[in-house]
């Protein structure tokens, strides 16, 4: 039955835990609306036939003196039965689906946290202990995942039609998404806002896998993705740690962990963002033409609001923490970054980003631009070139 | 309304109205249903100070501490007094004193004027200190965002409130000359009323954006 | 005997008219020229995606299409087109009055819209805008496009809105007839009167959220740009808040004309008068509340997407009022079925089921799925087209003859009404399936299986632009060669049919007494 009706509403397959329970709900309602409409609609069919002017049924009613109710007019109580009920049926609907959305909005506590960041006109994902990839978002099946998403340019929105979800994805905030794939599979991934002309070339797909072969993706992708060239960094895909770790080495898995090592190298080679190569404790100078110490105050102030006080010479890019690294994580990152305060920092410009391999557009992108490559050619309207 | 034909003081009533009581009746309605979409022209504007200054309240508030509250202050003052005086207009008016009206008319358009003045002295200083609005802010010692967004709503909210004073003043200068051409008298005061109640939006919204800009500092 | 049509000659004495019959004939123009803009635009757009892969547009021009379709359509033909040419037309009438209040500020608030749309148009003469008829920011503040001007025509329109809204106002408040109370007007009055009341209080925040974008966009305030610390989220709030109630500006008129056509041609006072009449109002006040729908997924949160689902679900109820008095008036009646009640039936089966799938969307898991997908475009359509769109062609038949003192031919009637409304029910139900199926709205290119779904929707494009095309025929035709028309050929009881036809320039020929009510079938026509 279930298969049926979707297939006939052409619903794509259910492939996460919440699309069933979603679907009954769409049943329920699209039937009881297509009922109530084709109803209306054959009512007022057959009163115009019924009714018609020279069958006669209308010429013996006495006049109406009845203050504002036409011949035929029904009581008041029927009518207010009739849209109580319609309320009440619309209220039933509103509570199933916003309890629904409830549970769509919250994540289990035990999900595992995967980056997401969506940019013209393609999505990045980044995984604990530091791999990522582009395009392809790879989970493991039967466990829940939630996506912590922001974007670095303009909105867009993540959208899984197999899962049912969707989420904007906004710049200069977080927003999350969870879902638990049931079977290994493949699906799908849609940009859902309107971003610019790549807009509809901006897909992805979501690859479910099974646990075991998901350790060995992930495990593949970790050697591949971190900023820079940085040899061992890659931490093992360990559910514990076989001794207890410093607090500085615990800061790196964190720092792998939250992300931070896409855009942060730890060797002094230029890249997005500053290096934490000799950070600590050096006087560094920011946009607005002044200087300050970084210290563990400014570095934590950094990673909580990243856009107040920026190092000269990068973009506001990074998305603040705030809410998602705890104290002691952040106590954590910061001790990491004061473990490399001795490291020798290279001079030299930020190169731009390296074109990424990923999904290939359908189009030629705009002219001067690589697939998938910022669009550097053109700066926006405030001057900066994205 | 009564404005072509002969230079005499009869107002001309609309075919559309039944009488000169019911067109002056529509005139007022219709001129308090625009001011009340006036009102909400800017009531956007103060849900997004609203909603920045939550967010960045104490930056919000030292910036507000920069603004000179003697400006606003004194614009403040200029501005009451003013519509006091374009009231005062109206009352003689009605009784057909013309010469105080023309006078109370004069001061209220100097005020106005002043006002315009007084702004521009403001944003002149502004200027120099490098505090522009949206991208161009460079004013080093408030950076930072919250700042930013404070002078950019203070830049578009006053100056949105200065482009309505200049229409007051139109509007104020109009029905000056229609009151010193006889057209306008005691029979019917309406496009001097209407003006009058115009003014005293403009005024009002001032009352707001000066706590708004000026004095919140906490 | 002179009517308002052949008082006086001349194009000055069109151009700057104060009758409100001929300003509402200038709209009439003018908002027919943007309708068949917007078609082409739509029609354009249809063709392209009859294949998954670029047909003869690029994905730049594909998003300035879709957005420019929506500009044109929404600004300057949905919002204005009932109320200022049907209410321009008929308000003084119906409440017996000679003019509207302010007859110069009429004629100014036609040539505001005219600005407004010339430099809307400006707008794709430099090059168009790509952002969607919604201006999302930051897209909207840093699209290489045209967006500050087209966002600044918006505003200009806005403005004429905002004047002929007040005009209405004013008019009913003050210049009913002598004995006519306010539950004896005309149930159209009500509608309009409810839609002024929310265009004076909406337009402004949206005129001022649009300048905002246009300011931005041209000199980077940065209000909305996260790199400045703004966030674009407060931009779709004050974006919807007027744009929520605006799509009550678009359905409350045509409702009006259903309330007109049902009692008319089924000859029989409406089931219950006061239902129509306060849920109007009920409409306009619940509307302006629920806003937050269309932002379930935009990052607000679960407590609001709670509230306003809850809230939306109870505008629904009003409009379910409506179709239900309707219905029962129809309830021994003395029905003839004309091209207007052609229409209302397509109307009651479209508005329906657009209607309840809004009420569908508004159920917030279901819209999670949905939005931003095909589906969403094809609700609001069900209620645009099959709502708006057939009730603006039903009140142009139903009040042809008083307008033009001409019939038009009754039987392509029906053949047009035919066209128009299958070919949109075949243009827009595969559009459901579409976002059912996850096809993302504002898509230039798609997976190839669904384009079995985009045919269909552009063959029925196709039949419902045919359609529109006929009745646009022969409504020219019947203007000149039509047989000419007596009084009141539909033997109306309400008050605009005791004006001659066509009327004369100050619509009666004595001050009107009302001595009955504008439903009284019950009585003889003649007062």
């Amino acid at each position: 039955m279930n298969e049926f009706m979707r297939k006939l509403l052409m619903l794509p397959p259910q492939a996460s835990t919440l699309a069933r329970s979603i679907d009954y709900l769409h049943y329920f309602v699209i039937i009881t609306t297509m009922i109530g409409a084709a109803g209306v609609a054959a009512l007022t069919l057959y009163f115009l036939i019924r009714y018609r002017e020279g069958t006669g049924r209308d010429r013996n009613p006495p006049p109406d003196t009845r203050p504002h109710h036409a011949r035929g007019g029904v009581s008041l109580w029927f009518e207010l039965s009739v849209f109580g009920g319609l309320l009440a049926l619309f209220v039933v609907w509103w509570i199933i689906g916003f309890s629904q959305f409830i549970r769509i909005a919250e994540p289990p506590p035990d999900s595992m946290t995967i980056y997401v960041v969506g940019k013209q006109w393609m999505w990045s994902f980044a995984y604990p202990h530091g791999a990522g990839s582009n395009g392809v978002l790879y989970v493991p099946a039967g466990r829940p995942v939630k996506l912590l998403m922001t974007s670095r340019d303009v909105i867009h929105s993540f959208y899984v039609p197999d899962f049912r979800l969707k989420t904007d994805v906004v710049p200069g905030r977080t927003t999350q998404l969870w879902f638990e794939v049931k079977e290994p599979g493949r699906h799908p991934v849609y940009c859902a806002e309107m971003c610019g002309p790549g807009h509809s070339e901006m897909r992805a797909e979501v690859i479910a896998l099974a646990d075991a072969d998901y350790e060995r993706m992930i495990q593949g992708l970790a050697q591949a993705q971190v900023a820079g060239p940085v040899q061992g960094l890659a931490i093992p895909f360990e559910a514990e740690p076989r001794e207890p770790l410093s607090l500085a080495a615990m800061g790196q898995r964190v720092a792998a962990e939250a992300g931070c090592l896409r855009c942060h190298t730890v060797d002094g080679t230029p890249h997005i963002a500053p290096t934490w190569a000799g950070l600590y404790d050096a006087v560094i100078p920011l946009a607005d033409g002044t200087q300050l110490i970084a210290d563990a105050a400014y570095l934590t102030r950094s990673i909580m609001d990243p856009a107040a006080e920026i190092h000269r010479g990068f973009t506001n890019v990074m998305p603040s923490y705030q809410g998602i690294l705890t104290a002691p994580q952040i106590g954590a990152i910061v001790e990491y970054i004061h473990s490399l305060r001795d490291v020798s920092r290279s001079p030299g410009e930020a190169p731009l980003p390296a074109p990424i391999q990923g999904t290939v557009p359908l189009v030629t992108p705009l002219e001067g631009t690589a697939p998938g490559e910022p669009r550097a050619a053109v700066p926006n309207s405030t001057g900066a070139t994205p | 309304m009564s404005d072509h034909g002969p230079q005499s003081s009869a107002p001309r009533v609309g075919i559309q109205f039944q009488d000169l009581a019911k067109q002056e009746h529509a005139a007022h309605f219709g001129m308090w249903v625009f001011l009340g979409s006036e009102l909400l022209l800017f009531a956007g504007l103060f849900g997004l100070y609203t909603a920045y200054r939550v967010k960045y309240a104490p930056e919000f508030a030292e910036a507000v501490h920069h603004n000179e509250l003697w400006i606003g202050t004194t614009n403040v003052v200029i501005l009451i007094f003013s519509s006091f005086t374009v009231a005062w207009a109206v009352h003689s008016l009605r009784r057909d004193r013309r010469r105080t009206t023309l006078w109370s008319l004069a001061i209220t358009l100097v005020c106005g004027l002043l006002f315009l003045v007084f702004k521009g002295i403001e944003y002149g200083m502004h200027f120099q200190e490098g505090v522009f609005p949206g991208h161009h802010y460079a004013y080093k010692e408030m950076p930072g965002h919250g700042a930013q967004l404070f002078f950019t709503l203070y830049y578009f909210m006053t100056g949105l409130h200065a482009l309505h004073m200049i229409g007051g003043l139109a509007v104020i200068g109009w029905v000056t000359a229609r009151v010193a051409r006889g057209r306008t008298t005691s029979a019917y005061p309406v496009p001097l009323v209407l003006g009058a109640l115009y003014w005293h939006l403009v005024d009002s919204i001032w009352i707001f954006l000066w706590p708004m800009f000026y004095l919140t500092t906490s | 005997m002179t009517s308002y049509l052949t008082e006086t000659t001349g194009i000055k004495s069109w151009l700057l008219t104060k009758d409100h019959k001929r300003i509402g004939l200038l709209f009439m123009i003018a908002t027919a020229l943007a309708l068949i803009l917007g078609g082409v635009f739509a029609l354009l757009l249809r063709f392209e995606l009859v294949n998954p892969g670029p047909d003869f547009m690029d994905g730049l021009t594909y998003n300035r299409m879709f957005t420019h379709h929506g500009i044109v359509m929404v600004f300057l033909f949905m919002v204005p087109v009932i109320p200022t040419v049907f209410g321009n037309f008929f308000l003084p009438m119906m409440l017996g009055a000679p003019d509207v209040a302010f007859p110069r500020l009429n004629l100014a608030s036609f040539y505001v819209y005219c600005a407004g749309a010339v430099i809307v148009l400006a707008s794709l003469w430099f090059g168009g805008v790509d952002t969607g008829w919604t201006f999302y920011t930051p897209y909207s503040t840093s699209s290489p496009t045209a967006v500050a001007t087209a966002a600044f025509g918006v505003f200009v329109v806005g403005v004429s809105s905002i004047l002929t809204g007040l005009n209405f106002i004013v008019t009913v408040h003050t210049l009913r007839a002598k004995n006519l109370k306010w539950m004896e007007m005309p149930l159209f009055v009500w509608a309009i009167y409810a839609t002024a009341i929310i265009q004076v209080i909406a337009t402004p925040v949206l005129g001022m959220s649009l300048t905002l974008v246009a300011v931005d966009h041209a000199w980077a305030l940065g209000i909305f740009d996260p790199n400045m610390g703004g966030d674009p989220v407060l931009f779709q709030h004050l974006f919807w808040f007027y744009s929520h109630p605006a799509v009550y500006i678009m359905i409350l008129p045509a409702m009006g004309v259903v309330s007109e056509v049902v009692c008319t041609f089924s000859h029989n006072r409406p089931s219950s008068y006061r239902a129509i009449a306060f849920s109007s109002l009920g409409i306009a006040f619940i509307g302006f509340l629920t806003w937050g729908h269309h932002m379930f997924v935009a990052g607000m949160s679960v407590l609001d997407v709670g509230i306003f689902g809850i809230l939306s679900m109870f505008v629904a109820i009003f409009s379910a009022i409506k179709v239900f008095t309707w219905t029962i008036t129809l309830k021994h009646g003395r029905i003839r079925f004309t091209t207007p009640m052609l229409y209302f039936f397509g109307f009651m089966f479209l508005f329906v089921f657009g209607g309840m799938t809004g009420v569908a969307v508004a159920t917030s898991s279901l819209d999670v799925h949905w939005t931003d997908t095909y589906f969403v475009v094809a609700h609001f359509h069900f209620i645009m087209v099959g709502g708006t769109l057939t009730m603006y062609l039903a009140a142009i038949h139903y009040w042809f003859p008083k307008m033009f003192g001409r019939m038009y031919p009754e039987r392509w009637g029906l053949v047009g009404a035919t066209g128009v409304i299958l070919g949109f029910i075949f243009t827009f139900t595969p559009q459901f399936l579409l976002g059912n199926a996850g096809m993302p709205r504002r898509y230039w290119t798609y997976p190839a299986e669904y384009q079995w779904l985009h045919v269909a929707s552009t063959a029925g494009a196709t039949i419902l632009a045919l359609g529109l095309v006929v009745t646009l025929g022969y409504l020219i035709w019947a203007l000149f060669k039509g047989p000419r028309a007596e009084r009141n050929p539909w033997d109306s009881r309400s008050y605009e049919w005791l004006a001659p036809t066509p009327p004369p320039v100050h619509n009666f020929e004595a001050p009107l007494e009302i001595t009955r009510g504008p439903y009284d079938y019950h009585l003889p026509e003649s007062p």
